[in-house]
């Protein structure tokens, strides 16, 4: 299968006068062609500063991508001087955040925007771009698309704003598409519209989905692959079945545990204890460690290395043993 | 586990610190307050001697041979020691300042909070009186105040502050309207407290910041408008020494060639304004969130 | 059982108008609503955002004041009480917010925050109110010696749990709970959820949990009431409810939740179109513009909430 974007060893560090927040240490993964990776965890371990350091758009300072790479079909993001990452940001990756309210501006039509969205990647002229802003907002399923394409912002509802942020996102038929968060704003009823109008067109352009949340119940809904995040760290990598049917990692595990779910009955719900670490002060050795069960001597002094346990499953973490 | 927290107090030091200006201005006023505090044991003379000492009037100061020993910068009509006089007038200046921007407070957040809390008619009625108020240049607002109640310099100091209250008023207004609609103050509501536990515990500590730092500013103005009501001979009266009474009573002598005992009382306003503004701007930026980084 | 809590076609309108000279509009958030809540029993209220939950949850509390219809609290009519004569009902009932950063006082030590409302309805003296307010501490998983500090010193879970001890401190009968949870990362919602049981059967506590998350008001809840755009469209104890839902839109709402497991990825219908808005709602029934089985008569005759098996309320055409 082919490799769209291969993430190496990225770093991402805030600096600031209270100290280094190291939001993203040491994240590889990759993304393949016409799959869909999530990125899970909980606030603050790193999964949106991980796709703001794709798109370049880390603020410096007081953030820096300190190192690693960010090959996407055969370029070094990293490398790419302004003028090139503005070419491939906005039109062969896109991103669509998770408040459709604040990424609109309020005083332009939606129309105006992608419209120019297009104007600026393809060079089409202003008729065009606007017949072809249309065919987008009727491919996310606008009803009225020629009269919407006059309405402000706040004139649509959530839903409808973001699906004019998913219309804007796929215009220029990136080859990558970064969601981060993009139904957590929204109602169940809204949020299952659009996450499948996200898979009909993923099938549709054939697009690569990099999918960001911290619900794993929209991670089982739309993933091939997924990788867990804990504290900047990705502590699990693998495919979405195993994710689900043979977690490995203590904290996975415990997030399974700790949800209510439909499906099931429980009279008490696990939980894993303790708080969400501050970044500035991470516990020693393995992060999770002072909110882990079974966590032990080493956990504490030496930070597990992400390994391969089976074939393309791999976890970091004392506990599993590397496959021979 | 436990991570160092930055009190409010040791994050407006550090980004004082960044603000090249606002410590500036904040030096320029630690001058002033100094001087203020310690007149007695740093001015060189007594700021109004007597008898006057009216045969060494307008002696120039230590840049001329014709200067008289004690009087650095020269002395005025009345042979009195211009440096005393500015030393002593920053008592004058800032007290006045003060006060007026203290009456300018209580009288400001008293008819803010009300209306910004109550909303409804009793808002629309003081905001009404307030606009009526700001159609009015304020100097002229203290004149006419001061021609009805009187001149001198505690009238001068009511004026001003009279004329500062609608500006408080609509700077803690907007400010109340905001916390207002904050869950802790709903929460009151569901708990039970009486209005009055809610304003003084709640709404007023939450909203008094931007009091602070338009305080500061508005503290420049003061000194700079009881200068000017100094200066038209409607505030402090003689024999104070008033910036603003110095300028007037001596502008007369720069013809003559006396421009010493005008333009320092002059530069004594100017820098006393500037720091005070500069200090004020600078707070602002430190504690306005939106421009926090 | 003893009904606690009653309301009695409840409804709470606010006014809106548009432009300076505009038409005043009624947004009716809740609209002739009707329910009871048992002694010691939990009511989940669920619906989308704009369906007038938290309105409901809020003017239940008096915190807003109701347009018409009327409140019982244990039988007594608290509907138009002034300030004072509500003071002896309010120590009885709180108030658990969402937003566990806008409900705490910034300026306030978390001491003093779970004091204020022992210190209002004057319960306990000066002198034992630390004492207590520690104890209160401890029972909501906070150490004794954080009395002092300042409510950004905490994260989103402690928060919480400082506005949990608060509710707690006049020993209350009745919460309400606000989306408490919905801003929590997981695994912290599951230690507030636990704690909000735990509480509960410790204090025989009467809830009304106002959430859109249909997963946990199916852990906590004993009875369940959905609500849409300022109706109650359906209600019924939990086991019956998400085994045996009947409105469409009970329906549509269960199945459009994710589920944490790739092989039960939902295939069937998506409910489609938004929320209308609560300033016209739609005539007669008020999901007829997205209901699959819209009939002539669900856009003219607004369905009655009517009861069967003697549990299951549903206001549907489809259950006559």
């Amino acid at each position: 299968m082919k490799e769209l974007l291969k993430v190496k060893n990225l770093k991402t560090y805030f600096f600031t006068h209270e100290g280094t927040v190291k939001a993203v240490d040491e994240v590889s993964f990759s993304v393949n062609q016409g799959k869909t990776l999530g990125l899970v965890g909980e606030s603050g371990c790193g999964k949106s500063v991980t796709a703001l350091s794709i798109m370049r758009l880390i603020p410096n300072p007081p953030g820096k991508i300190v190192s690693g790479e960010i090959w996407f079909e055969g370029k070094n993001l990293l490398k790419l001087n302004e003028k090139e990452i503005r070419k491939i940001r906005g039109k062969k990756i896109s991103m669509i955040f998770q408040e459709p309210m604040t990424s609109l501006d309020p005083v332009f039509t939606i129309g105006h925007e992608i419209v120019e969205a297009i104007q600026l990647h393809q060079g089409l002229n202003k008729d065009e771009a606007k017949k072809k802003a249309i065919e987008a907002l009727k491919i996310v399923g606008i009803p009225d698309a020629e009269k919407r394409i006059d309405h402000y912002p706040h004139q649509l509802s959530g839903g409808m704003r973001q699906r004019v942020m998913i219309a804007m996102a796929l215009s220029c038929n990136p080859t990558l598409l970064i969601a981060d968060e993009p139904t957590t704003a929204l109602d169940v009823t809204i949020q299952a519209q659009i996450l499948r109008l996200i898979n009909d067109l993923k099938d549709k352009f054939g697009a690569s989905v990099m999918l960001i949340t911290h619900n794993l119940g929209v991670i089982a809904e739309m993933c091939d692959y997924v990788a867990v995040m804990y504290a900047g760290h990705i502590v699990e990598y693998t495919n979405v079945d195993t994710l689900f049917y043979n977690p490995l990692h203590p904290y996975t595990r415990g997030l399974h545990k700790s949800m209510p779910r439909l499906d099931l009955e429980v009279e008490r719900l696990d939980t894993i204890k303790g708080l969400v670490p501050n970044l500035l002060d991470l516990p020693s050795g393995c992060p999770f460690h002072p909110r882990c069960d079974f966590s032990f001597k080493r956990c504490v002094e030496e930070m597990p290395e992400l390994i391969e346990v089976e074939n393309s499953h791999l976890v970091r973490c004392h506990l599993v043993k590397r496959s021979k | 586990m436990e991570r160092k927290i930055e009190t409010k107090t040791q994050e407006l030091i550090r980004r004082l610190k960044y603000n090249k200006s606002a410590l500036f201005g904040l030096v320029i006023v630690i001058i002033i307050v100094m001087c203020a505090l310690l007149a007695n044991y740093i001015a060189p003379n007594d700021p109004n001697p007597s008898p006057p000492q009216l045969a060494n009037k307008l002696k120039p100061g230590f840049w001329s041979e014709k200067g008289i020993e004690g009087a650095p910068l020269g002395t005025d009509s009345l042979g009195r020691c211009v440096l005393s006089r500015i030393i002593y007038g920053s008592r004058v200046s800032l007290s006045a300042g003060f006060v007026a921007v203290g009456i300018a407070m209580i009288l400001g957040i008293t008819f803010g909070v009300i209306a910004g809390y109550y909303g409804g008619w009793v808002d629309a009625l003081i905001m009404r009186i307030v606009d009526i108020m700001f159609a009015f240049p304020a100097l002229l607002l203290a004149i006419v105040i001061v021609a009805v109640i009187g001149q001198g310099l505690d009238k001068a100091m009511i004026a001003i502050g009279i004329v500062y209250t609608p500006q408080m008023a609509r700077i803690i207004r907007s400010s109340v309207l905001y916390i207002k609609e904050m869950e802790y103050i709903e929460i009151q509501k569901a708990m039970g407290s009486s209005d009055g536990r809610v304003i003084f515990r709640h709404v007023l500590p939450n909203s008094i910041a931007p009091v602070i730092v338009y305080g500061t500013l508005m503290l420049a103005s003061a000194i700079l408008d009881c200068a000017a009501l100094g200066f038209l001979g409607l505030g402090a009266q003689p024999p104070i020494p008033e910036w603003g009474a110095m300028l007037s009573k001596s502008y007369s002598y720069i013809i003559s060639g006396a421009w010493w005992a005008a333009t320092f009382p002059g530069i004594a306003i100017l820098f006393s304004v500037l720091g005070l503004n500069l200090l004020g701007d600078g707070l602002r930026d430190i504690l306005d969130p939106r421009l926090k980084t | 059982m003893e009904k606690l809590v009653e309301v009695k076609n409840l409804k709470k309108w606010f006014w809106t108008s548009k432009g300076i000279f505009g038409k005043k509009e009624a947004v009716r958030a809740v609209d002739k609503v009707s329910f009871y809540i048992e002694k010691r029993e939990v009511l989940g209220l669920v619906g989308e955002s704009g369906c007038g939950k938290t309105t409901c949850g809020k003017t239940i509390l008096r915190v807003l004041d109701p347009t018409a219809g009327s409140i019982f609290f244990k039988g007594q009519n608290i509907t138009h009480l002034k300030r004072k004569e509500l003071l002896k009902f309010r120590k009885r009932m709180m108030i658990i917010y969402q937003d566990p950063f806008g409900s705490l006082d910034p300026r306030m030590t978390i001491g003093s925050t779970i004091a204020e409302p022992m210190e209002i309805h004057k319960i306990i003296p000066r002198k034992e109110q630390e004492e207590k307010v520690i104890e209160i501490m401890g029972k909501v998983g906070l150490l004794s010696d954080q009395i002092n500090r300042y409510p950004h010193e905490f994260s989103g879970g402690q928060r919480q749990r400082i506005g949990i001890a608060r509710a707690l401190a006049t020993n209350p009968e009745f919460i309400v709970a606000d989306e408490c949870v919905s801003a929590l990362d997981v695994s912290i919602q599951a230690q507030i959820i636990n704690l909000l049981q735990d509480l509960q059967k410790e204090f025989g506590l009467t809830l009304l949990f106002v959430a859109h998350d249909l997963s946990v008001i199916k852990h906590i809840c004993d009875r369940v009431a959905v609500m849409y755009l300022g109706k109650i469209v359906e209600s019924a104890p939990k086991k019956e409810l998400f085994d045996n839902p009947q409105h469409p839109y009970t329906k549509a709402l269960l199945s459009a939740i994710p589920i944490p497991d790739p092989k039960l990825r939902r295939k069937g219908q998506i409910l489609m179109g938004d929320v209308p808005s609560p300033v016209n709602p739609p005539s007669g029934c008020r999901f007829h513009t997205r209901c699959p089985y819209v009939k002539t008569r669900c856009k003219e005759v607004e369905p009655e909430l009517k009861c069967f098996k003697n549990i299951h309320y549903i206001a549907c055409h489809l259950f006559s």
